[in-house]
């Protein structure tokens, strides 16, 4: 998989149509510095040479060198990626805090007003541009209330989680629909199971089944939806990154592309891609960790 | 919802007789969920087609005198910062994403379902490949991948539909794989094989038309996705190039007047929205509609 990854990351220079070298510094550049560039991107070796060396340097941490800032890519992601990765974590939270309630509340009313009105939110989630909600955001609660910064990312600790809230929310409700969706059918799934039968017959207070027996049950699918989404999710922040001007790895991405910064490109997807991997091994190791099932086989 | 349709009949019938199923038009008619969005798509598709005889303006045609005035009653929607009106510009920008939109899932659907069919048939070397390759794709947050391959292949309309060519189809192939699995298993496979079909005739005929309509469902959601996906990449200036009017670069624009023109930056956003709505609507019902019994 890891190593798939690679190869992809490697085969996007290659889409290029034409030269990349010639690319980066404009059809007017003289033809020997086009040349020059070549030979230092290594463009001019055979492509199996290329791809060779592209392990060779990875395999020792180095992700190339960026053509615009003349700093190694990894020097240029490292100081980035603590933002990105929060960002991540506490859209991640706001997605579960969101979804869990509001799906126990439409699977325990269904085909009820309180299920419709769920359903037409997430309806309204699916097809809104997560980019769009975040400037919605911005008018309101930053513009209208001044409750939050309308960008930027503070200096201290506090000033970080507190400006993260609206960019969190934002790339939260780009996978909040689809988990909406797929936790209400499952925990409907749950609702009539035996075992709930059981727990209502015995006298438990609806909450109590709801909680204890249902949300249980439903925990698993759950994170391994998370699990699934939550590629989406990461990709999403690159949008929402540039909407509400944080510094993460999306902007450093979004910039490269617009001085033709190719290596820094390059290195940043490989990075997302590493991060969406790591994300889905934790996830299995937590859904074998809650379901004893899992765990036997 | 949908309960309304079969299940109701089949209890009162007595069980030896097989109640009949309504035919699809029937059930499409009565499935409120599918009118819905049908009523709503249908609207947005008029309404686009018919944007050189309701649009009024040009969407591309500037008045210099006349920029970032409201809403009133020569342009309904008002107009942007170099006077161009709002409400055509939204017609013809919805032009533009629904066609890139719809026309960029067809490679997708038709490789994935086919390379989907070949593998969970087959199965095989094939197979266990094609599913590598699959995993990898997948293994790339959407965004990243679309932004990059855009970026490398070259910005615009060219850019969007080599970019969603080279990874959309990899959904469609695991959802026609796995029915394809479970179908190959079934008796009249088994009997259409053992009647000494041409393995290309079981698959066309006995095997595709079980497995493709759920691939027709997720169509639905999918041009959704990549719609919103043609928007984020004209609001990052990587999409439909200017001055061709797309809601995601009038989002752009309009993000620029914040304090003042709000209405720039939320109105191709609900109509951004409304198509959303319509389409996952529709996709809500066909699934419905077309679920086996």
């Amino acid at each position: 998989m890891v190593l798939g990854v690679v190869v992809v990351t490697f085969l996007l220079l290659r889409l290029i149509p034409g030269d990349p070298a010639r690319m980066v510094l404009g059809p007017h550049a003289p033809e020997s510095a086009v040349a020059a560039l070549r030979r230092q991107l290594g463009l001019n070796l055979p492509i199996w040479r290329q791809f060779w060396a592209y392990l060779y340097a990875l395999a020792h941490g180095n992700l190339g060198t960026s053509i615009y800032y003349k700093a190694p890519v990894a020097s240029l992601i490292a100081p980035r990626l603590a933002l990105t990765g929060s960002l991540v974590l506490v859209a991640t939270f706001f997605a579960i805090v969101i979804t869990v309630p509001l799906a126990a509340f439409a699977a325990t009313r269904q085909d009820r007003p309180g299920d419709h009105a769920v359903r037409l939110f997430s309806l309204m989630g699916l097809g809104m541009p997560k980019f769009w909600l975040g400037i919605i955001m911005i008018i309101f609660f930053s513009l209208d209330l001044h409750w939050f910064p309308v960008g930027g990312y503070g200096t201290t600790l506090w000033q970080h989680l507190y400006s993260l809230v609206l960019p969190g929310l934002c790339a939260a409700f780009a996978i909040v629909p689809v988990l909406i969706r797929s936790l209400r059918v499952g925990m409907l799934e749950v609702l009539g199971a035996d075992y709930v039968a059981t727990a209502r017959a015995k006298g438990l207070r609806p909450s109590r089944v709801t909680f204890v027996h249902v949300a249980r049950n439903a925990l698993v699918p759950t994170v391994t939806l998370l699990g699934i989404n939550i590629a989406y999710l990461i990709g999403g922040t690159v949008v929402i990154e540039r909407v509400f001007a944080l510094n993460g790895l999306g902007d450093l991405m979004l910039s490269s592309i617009g001085v033709n910064d190719f290596p820094v490109v390059q290195g940043v997807t490989l990075v997302y891609a590493l991060g969406v991997i790591v994300v889905i091994l934790i996830t299995d190791l937590v859904t074998a960790r809650l379901d004893p099932r899992i765990r036997l086989k | 919802m949908n309960a309304a349709i079969t299940p109701s009949v089949a209890l009162i019938e007595p069980e030896h007789e097989v109640a009949r199923r309504p035919s699809f038009k029937s059930r499409a008619l009565h499935n409120r969920t599918f009118m819905a969005g049908a009523v709503m798509i249908t609207t947005i598709v008029a309404l686009v087609l018919l944007a050189p005889v309701i649009g009024r303006y040009s969407p591309v045609g500037q008045d210099l005198l006349h920029t970032l005035s409201g809403p009133s009653a020569l342009h309904w929607l008002g107009t942007d910062e170099l006077g161009r009106d709002t409400w055509s510009r939204l017609l013809y920008g919805g032009r533009t994403d629904l066609q890139v939109g719809v026309l960029a899932v067809i490679f997708p659907f038709c490789f994935g379902v086919f390379i989907g069919t070949v593998c969970g048939y087959f199965g095989g070397r094939l197979d266990s490949t094609v599913m590598r390759i699959v995993d990898v794709v997948l293994a790339f947050p959407f965004y990243v991948l679309i932004i990059a391959l855009v970026f490398f292949v070259g910005v615009g309309t060219h850019g969007i539909y080599i970019a969603f060519a080279l990874t959309d189809w990899v959904v469609y192939a695991r959802m026609t794989r796995s029915g394809t699995m479970v179908a190959r298993t079934l008796d009249w496979v088994a009997a259409a094989e053992g009647g000494g079909l041409s393995r290309a005739r079981v698959l066309w005929r006995h095997i595709l038309p079980n497995t493709v309509t759920q691939a027709i469902v997720y169509s639905m959601s999918d041009i959704v996705i990549v719609i919103l996906a043609v928007v984020t990449l004209g609001y990052l200036g990587l999409g439909i190039q200017p001055p061709a009017p797309d809601w995601g670069s009038m989002i752009t624009d309009g993000q620029n007047f914040l304090q003042t023109d709000q209405w720039m930056a939320i109105m191709p956003g609900v109509a951004v929205v409304f198509t959303g709505i319509a389409l996952s609507l529709l996709g809500d019902g066909l699934a419905d509609i077309l679920r086996p019994e």
